[in-house]
């Protein structure tokens, strides 16, 4: 018997009552195959025992909706945003709490100071200067408000880890309970350590504990603005979805979406899921997914991306990749993923923060010795009142929070730019990038070459007799003229191309299409890499590809080398067809073929905005030297590497890390070798992340250009989804900016430690008579992680412009 | 010197070896886990040193009842997951680690220590 007991839980919706509980666990036991069912009104979950052979996640769930509920089958991306809703929720529970705490400590704190502070204490009311009184008001500060210190604290001795609330914990509690005892009995002080007149410090422990709260509030209100971001993007996830089911238009939940699902989408509504058009156009407004400001025409068979929002028409479409697969589900987790790694910078924070606090403890006793042994009378009060300060002053909270607030709230910039950072060391790299390496095909162009120029031979040498010849040899025997000769070029480049995958294959074979050429049969096809392609037609063997390739196979291609020459100049590549008419004879040049792709419209712009960076720019392509010198003097590009075999990608951006290349030459594949300097140059490759992937993947930051709705890219650092070249340098600048906020939080939260201890352990007090009153400790060491977390969030404020 | 104040010296200096001691000469507890392992946090990670097999997905689950607010957030940076602690949920992250070694994990603000050793 096939028998498949499955347990499973799921959220349920839409229950208020007991009774809800009642009928949706009768709904599930009634279907065939369920044997148990529980729901729990609280947790909001069923828990379902049944046979998964009969019953399918569906059935359940129809069984639920039947009786009006909702049993959630998947929680994708709405999960997510339960999850959030709840610790929202949760949140803000803790900060009203917080908030309740601390105006009650700072009232009667106020109180106590008013009756205890000298030189206000004479114009309090009799009854706040007494001790008593004061006892009473500061134990709920101390035991109510200054719980939390206590529950943090005790617990980690218990681990032998000491933190933050220990500090507080001790300080406070050393603060209290000897002003407990000056309150009932002051004579033993007095006999110890010799004061004639006693004031309890009820005013410190008070206020310190007010305080510290006060600065935590601020910190976690600060603290919930880093993670902006990555709420925004879980909240653009659409919630419905308008899917045509059995001939009809019904809405439902987008987790209940799946792939081959048609949508319709209707003007100014959100697209639920990634997917293609298949009827109907439209302008979408890309910008909340890819950072692209302009609104991007759709039509059929066009990629569309879900959470993005339709502008005017009305489309259909398929559904394509729908829950965690589609693009908003990779960038969030991308996002998290950064969030969650983090900068080598931060080691040595991490390391000092674990040593800490025990060292502060130490330092603590330390203070009381010394002052006790050496300093003035009462040399008890000193002691200790410096020993409290110094337990309140230190902040390794603020050392902590220095770099994961500034490197949440970068990858969150970055990824509303459209710039998905893969972690917190890549935006750590990109800003010592000295050079930018730009991979040419696909990422400065278009990557959709067009033909250009098709020339027979005869119109290169001006010998046309020598063309008639071979051409009617291998094509359709035409009238010999001069159109017909280039037809026949056209018809033997298109049937030798059709097996290869190169963009510059697609475009000779596009244009074959377009002017209706019928193609030839090809046997024995091959492509050899950054040569070009070989195979027989009519059983003679047919060459395409450079200069390369010909000199490989012998081909005399000198006398259209002026030709060729002026093509290149145009900033074209220009791809040989030679034909060898028997097995033993020679190769002999047929015709030309050329071929431009177009420069992208942002290339220019992005390039000069990294030359304004200081940032140099070098590109690297399989074109020969002449094309490609064009295309760089057009982009103003003067490095550049010419006739790079794809292979050799890596060995170019290995060499740029050891060698800073300052050669503005034209390098050749065999030339590239330059330069004797062995300094170390940060090298940042941009290219479309797949054939370059060796390249990006050697390079200290791999840029990679977004393309369909696939963001993961494994070899990339750095993905621009808005398929932005002026990303590049906002990127870098993105990670400088980041990088000076992560310095100067982590110079002000280290300085503040190295400079404000020394001065509550007292010295300064021997040279300039200069205490650290606790309060004013408890008041700085509030604020100094409060300033590291504003600090951060100021970052928010830069603006990423394309100078 | 007094006779106190000698007495005060002694003790400090005893304090601080006692600090010392007992919280940077603290040795760690390793458990052994193979598919699942529950990290209680209270007052730190506890246990506090797992060791996990390498290639194996392992669900290490963590409890947060203590409220503190250093201990909301688990940051497993080798393994770039940052992850909010809601109280007193359990919080299930999975993990397979393909390379062995040691691999800390902490709070969100670095206040508190663990250690994943994957073998």
């Amino acid at each position: 018997m096939n028998y498949n007991l499955t347990k499973k839980s799921f959220s349920v919706r839409g229950m208020h009552c007991a009774s809800c509980v009642r009928v949706i666990e009768r709904a599930l036991k009634k279907v065939d195959g369920v044997s148990e069912a529980n729901v729990n009104l609280a947790t909001e979950q069923a828990t379902v025992g049944f046979d998964s052979s009969k019953v399918s996640d569906q059935a359940l769930a129809d069984a639920v909706s039947k009786v009006g509920y909702k049993l959630v089958v998947d929680e994708g991306n709405g999960g997510d945003r339960d999850d959030q809703g709840k610790q929202g929720i949760e949140k803000k529970r803790e900060l009203n709490d917080l908030k309740k705490k601390v105006t009650v400590s700072l009232v009667l704190g106020g109180f106590i100071l008013w009756g205890s502070f000298p030189g206000v204490m004479q114009t309090a009311p009799p009854f706040l200067q007494n001790f008593f009184i004061q006892l009473v008001l500061a134990i709920p500060v101390q035991f109510w408000a200054g719980f939390g210190f206590y529950r943090a604290a005790i617990p980690a001795l218990r681990h032998r880890t000491a933190n933050m609330d220990t500090l507080v914990a001790i300080g406070t509690t050393v603060a209290f309970f000897y002003s407990t005892f000056i309150v009932f009995f002051p004579g033993v002080i007095r006999g110890i350590s010799g004061i004639g007149e006693l004031m309890p410090y009820f005013d410190v422990s008070t206020i310190i504990i007010g305080l510290i709260l006060l600065g935590r509030y601020f910190e976690a209100k600060a603290k919930a603005g880093t993670s902006e971001a990555i709420k925004k993007l879980i909240g653009l996830a659409a919630k419905t979805a308008r899917v045509i089911r059995e001939s009809r238009e019904i809405d439902i939940p987008i987790q209940e979406v799946k792939v081959g699902d048609i949508i319709r989408v209707r003007p100014g509504e959100k697209i639920p899921v990634d997917g293609v058009i298949v009827e109907g156009e439209s302008s979408i407004d890309e910008s909340m997914v890819t950072g692209e400001s302009i609104p991007v025409d759709k039509a059929k068979g066009d990629t569309v991306i879900g959470a993005t929002i339709n502008k005017s028409g009305t489309f259909l479409y398929k559904a394509t990749k729908v829950g965690q697969e589609t693009m908003l589900a990779q960038i969030i987790k991308l996002v998290q993923e950064a969030q969650g790694s983090k900068a080598p910078i931060q080691r040595l924070a991490d390391v000092i923060s674990s040593y800490f606090v025990p060292i502060v403890i130490m330092l603590a006793i330390a203070t009381f010795v010394v002052w006790y042994i050496l300093g003035p009378a009462p040399a008890f009060l000193f002691a200790m009142l410096n020993m409290v300060a110094v337990l309140i002053i230190a902040c390794p909270c603020a050392m902590g929070l220095a770099t994961p607030t500034a490197i949440m709230v970068g990858t969150g910039i970055g990824a509303e730019h459209g710039i998905l950072i893969k972690d917190a060391e890549a935006l750590e790299t990109a800003h010592k990038v000295k050079t930018v390496v730009f991979d040419k095909t696909g990422t400065l162009t278009k990557g959709k070459p067009e033909v250009t120029n098709v020339i027979a031979r005869s119109e290169a040498t001006k010998q046309s007799h020598q063309k008639r010849e071979i051409a009617t040899g291998y094509a359709n025997p035409r009238n010999d003229n001069a159109v017909d000769a280039r037809d026949d070029i056209l018809q033997l480049s298109a049937s030798l191309e059709k097996g290869s995958e190169h963009s510059l294959a697609e475009a000779i074979v596009r244009k074959a299409e377009e002017e209706k050429v019928k193609l030839s049969s090809v046997s024995k096809f091959k492509a050899v890499a950054g040569h070009g392609v070989e195979g027989y037609i009519n059983n003679k063997k047919a060459l395409l590809g450079n200069r390369r390739l010909m000199d490989k196979e012998k081909v005399d291609w000198k006398e259209s080398n002026k030709e060729i020459e002026r093509l290149e100049s145009e900033g074209k590549t220009v791809m040989m067809l030679a034909l060898r008419q028997a097995q033993g004879k020679q190769f002999q040049l047929v015709g030309l073929i050329a071929v431009a792709d177009t420069i992208k419209e942002s290339a220019k712009a992005g390039i000069q905005s990294l030359q304004k960076l200081g940032v140099e720019v070098a590109m690297i392509t399989g074109d020969n030297k002449r094309t490609a010198k064009t295309i760089g003097d057009q982009l103003g590009i003067k490095q550049v590497f010419a006739e790079v075999l794809p292979q050799e990608k890596e060995e170019i951006v290995r060499n740029l890390q050891i060698n800073k290349s300052s050669n503005q030459q034209i390098n050749q594949s065999t030339n590239w070798l330059i330069g004797n300097s062995l300094r170390r140059n940060t090298v940042a490759m941009v290219g479309d992340g797949i054939n370059d992937a060796p390249a990006l993947a050697a390079s200290d930051v791999g840029i990679a250009m977004g393309s369909g709705t696939d963001v993961a890219i494994e070899a990339a650092d750095i993905t621009l989804v808005n398929k932005d070249l002026r990303s590049v340098a906002q990127a870098i600048e993105l990670s400088k900016k980041t990088m000076r906020t992560i310095k100067l939080n982590l110079f002000w939260a280290f300085g503040y430690n190295v400079v404000l201890i020394p001065v509550a352990m007292g010295v300064l007090y021997p040279f300039f008579g200069i205490l650290l009153n606790p309060i004013f400790a408890s008041f700085a060491m509030a604020m100094s992680s409060v300033s590291v977390v504003t600090n951060s969030l100021l970052l928010k404020r830069l603006i990423l412009k394309a100078k | 010197m007094s006779e106190d104040k000698i007495i005060v010296a002694i003790l400090g200096v005893l304090g601080i070896a006692f600090t010392y001691w007992f919280f940077l000469m603290k040795k760690d507890e390793e458990v052994a886990v193979e598919e699942l392992v529950e990290i209680k946090v209270d007052g730190g990670y506890n246990p506090s040193t797992i060791a996990i097999p390498k290639g194996k997905t392992t669900k290490i689950i963590f409890f947060r009842t203590d409220p503190t607010d250093c201990l909301s957030e688990v940051v497993l940076s080798d393994f770039k997951i940052r992850r909010e602690l809601p109280l007193n949920q359990k919080v299930t992250i999975e993990v397979t680690p393909q390379k062995s070694g040691e691999f800390p994990f902490s709070c969100g603000m670095g206040m508190f220590h663990g250690r994943i050793i994957v073998r």
